[in-house]
């Protein structure tokens, strides 16, 4: 690891430190080596070259997109928010307790990670859907529907997101030294008091990182945002969604959009890398 | 066995009969069993001392409640303390390598015990500074523990472990972590520290000078047993267990005593001025035994043994050289004496003892 400049301002350069000169690289590795890092960064690149530089401005200021970016703001961060309360406690579960089937669980805990959103989409629709397993019940008993609401779209947001967050946390936790829990609770701590005086402060460096993965990977959402809570302007229309439906009548406003959305994925990096660096010294 | 409530009416009872601590402590994990029983009254200092995998640490998790009990029984001051949870136990820990809270500053860490006790955070922090204070470390309060040096850590954590005013304190090889020259000062502090607590205090350490110079009695623990235990002078003096008298420096033999003779298991019969019958140790230190490279011809035969060399190591301005044959021995003697024997692996030698210089008692 060399000690790349700190600010982090030009990660997308600075990302990867080489210190080997590809020199002594064989061929059969350099070529395909340098395809693929073409192959990755070019689709960027175009979006850089194409982009309406000079209609910008006004295309990002219009209240379409203002709409979008707020909603997906507020949706990702409600989202993120979610999947602390929730996945932090899970995460603590799994690293600190035996029981039988852990391993499943834990199995079960990363399958959002595999699947296919628009599958978790569907999956949601049947659960907590007007009709669902349960959504019948939420609508019958306290009338609410999650379906095509904006907080149906945090709740696909969080289920797609929170794995991310729960894999993070967990493997934070694992890493933390359990005996400090101990010292805590002959000091008279309770496990609970002994988790939030001394296992969250120690481990908020990989809460850090995992909460902004979760909130990266919930603003970027399509499949399971699109399919259970549809796509509507100002309620659930999300970045994404306005980018896919912009590129159909509007592609320079679409390349606006995913500019952002491109940007944001960069100060993401930048972020996470600076938190990575600190947590590492 | 309502045992909270008995623990918390407990605290104060220091003449109550059954003041201090009453354990017998038995662990089974896996194939390790871990049997000892453990009395102390308030103002003791036990030290725990066993070579490593003796099962020392898990005897003191199992008395902070952090290894639950297999079999046995657990009382302090007359409260039975079996069951109830680590966080309820008026015991305080000293870990081996502090476990000092490294998001708090010292202040803070010694604070955390008073707090969850109920103090507020004033209160705790009055506390803490108070105890700061006392182990000298006033100017270190606002300190995170990585700044702290390996001295003032120990310091911190025995102070952090003292705030809980616990019944019963346990310090986990409480000077490995340190290097030579802090360890001889930390070692002194520590012992006046102990010396002022009032209440029971267990440690537990593999080194015998630290047991003998912090503890008034010691426990020796091999293979999940008490092997010995008694005052450390006692200790020193009698060693029973091999393990032991390597600790303690001297060659120690068993065997069966007639009068003035011990037959030992291992063959040779040696003089002593004990008179003894049945089952007995010989003990010996190093320094008593001399070499000779011939047979002595004008000494009495009595404890003269044929051996050979089969190590040698420098020890303190010492050489020790290491015998087997007749008797198996470890003897010392100068450089200037080794180098005059041409001592080197595998050259036989004589070696006796004068039976003034040999110490015999009951097994």
């Amino acid at each position: 690891m060399t000690t790349t400049d700190k600010s982090g301002a030009v990660t997308l350069e600075s990302g990867s430190p080489r210190r080997r000169v590809p020199r002594g690289a064989p061929l059969p590795l350099l070529v395909p080596a340098l395809v693929a890092l073409a192959f990755l960064l070019l689709p960027l690149l175009a979006l850089l070259i194409r982009a309406p530089w000079r209609s910008l401005p006004g295309q990002l200021t219009s209240p379409e997109v203002w709409q979008a970016l707020q909603l997906s703001l507020i949706t990702a961060t409600a989202a993120t928010a979610v999947s602390l309360v929730l996945g932090v406690p899970l995460a603590w579960l799994l690293a600190r307790t035996e029981f039988p089937g852990r391993g499943f669980v834990r199995a079960l805990v990363t399958l959002p990670l595999v699947l296919p959103p628009v599958v978790g989409g569907v999956a949601l629709l049947l659960a907590l859907g007007r009709n669902g397993v349960v959504g019948q019940w939420l609508d019958s008993w306290f009338g609410i529907t999650l379906p095509f609401t904006t907080a149906g779209v945090v709740v696909a947001e969080a289920f797609v997101a929170m794995p991310f967050l729960v894999i993070s946390v967990e493997g934070t936790l694992r890493a933390a030294d359990p005996r400090y829990e101990e010292a805590a609770t002959t000091l008279g701590a309770s496990r609970f008091t002994a988790f939030r005086r001394v296992t969250l402060p120690l481990i908020a460096p990989g809460i850090a990182a995992g909460a902004v993965l979760a909130w990266a990977r919930a603003l970027g959402e399509f499949g399971a945002t699109i399919t259970f809570a549809g796509n509507f302007p100002g309620r659930t229309q999300t970045m994404p969604l306005a980018v896919y439906l912009a590129l159909q009548n509007d592609p320079a406003a679409a390349i606006s959009l995913s500019l952002v959305l491109l940007a944001v994925s960069i100060a993401v990096l930048a972020g996470l890398r600076d938190r990575w660096m600190t947590a590492a010294s | 066995m309502t045992d909270i409530d008995e623990t918390l009416s407990g605290v104060s009872a220091e003449d109550v009969p059954g003041a201090g601590l009453d354990a017998r402590l038995v662990v089974d994990r896996g194939a390790f069993r871990l049997d000892v029983a453990l009395t102390a009254a308030p103002g003791d200092v036990v030290a725990l001392l066993g070579p490593n995998g003796a099962g020392k640490t898990t005897a003191l998790r199992a008395l902070a409640g952090l290894v639950p009990l297999t079999d046995g029984h657990l009382r302090l001051d007359g409260a039975a303390l079996d069951r109830t949870p680590p966080e309820r136990r008026p015991v305080g820990v000293v870990f081996q390598d502090y476990l000092l809270f490294p998001h708090l500053s010292a202040l803070d860490n010694v604070a955390f015990g008073p707090q969850c006790q109920g103090s507020s955070k004033a209160e705790a922090r009055a506390q803490a500074t108070e105890w700061l204070a006392r182990m000298g470390l006033a100017d270190h309060a606002g300190a995170k523990p990585r700044r702290l040096s390996g001295g003032q850590a120990q310091r911190v954590a025995l102070a952090r472990a003292l705030a809980t005013c616990p019944r019963l304190l346990l310090l986990d090889e409480p000077l490995a972590a340190l290097d030579a020259r802090t360890r001889l000062e930390v070692r002194a502090q520590l012992r006046r520290h102990l010396a002022e607590f009032e209440a029971v205090a267990v440690l537990v350490t593999h080194d015998p000078l630290d047991a003998m110079v912090l503890a008034d009695r010691l426990v020796v623990v091999e293979h999940g047993r008490v092997v010995q235990e008694g005052a450390p002078s006692d200790i020193a003096r009698r060693p029973r267990t091999d393990y032991i008298a390597q600790l303690v420096g001297l060659n120690l033999y068993r065997g069966q005593a007639e009068g003035h003779t011990v037959r030992l298991d291992v063959g040779p019969v040696l003089a002593t001025t004990e008179h003894l019958s049945g089952p007995a140790f010989v003990a010996f230190p190093p320094s008593a035994v001399t070499l000779y490279r011939d047979r002595p011809s004008g000494s009495s035969a009595r404890n003269l043994w044929r051996c050979e060399v089969a190590g040698l190591e420098t020890h303190g301005d010492q050489i020790r050289a290491d015998l087997t044959g007749e008797l198996p021995l470890a003897a010392d003697l100068t450089t200037v004496a080794a180098a005059e024997l041409d001592l080197h692996p595998g050259a036989v030698v004589w070696a006796t003892v004068k039976a003034a210089q040999t110490h015999a008692y009951p097994a």
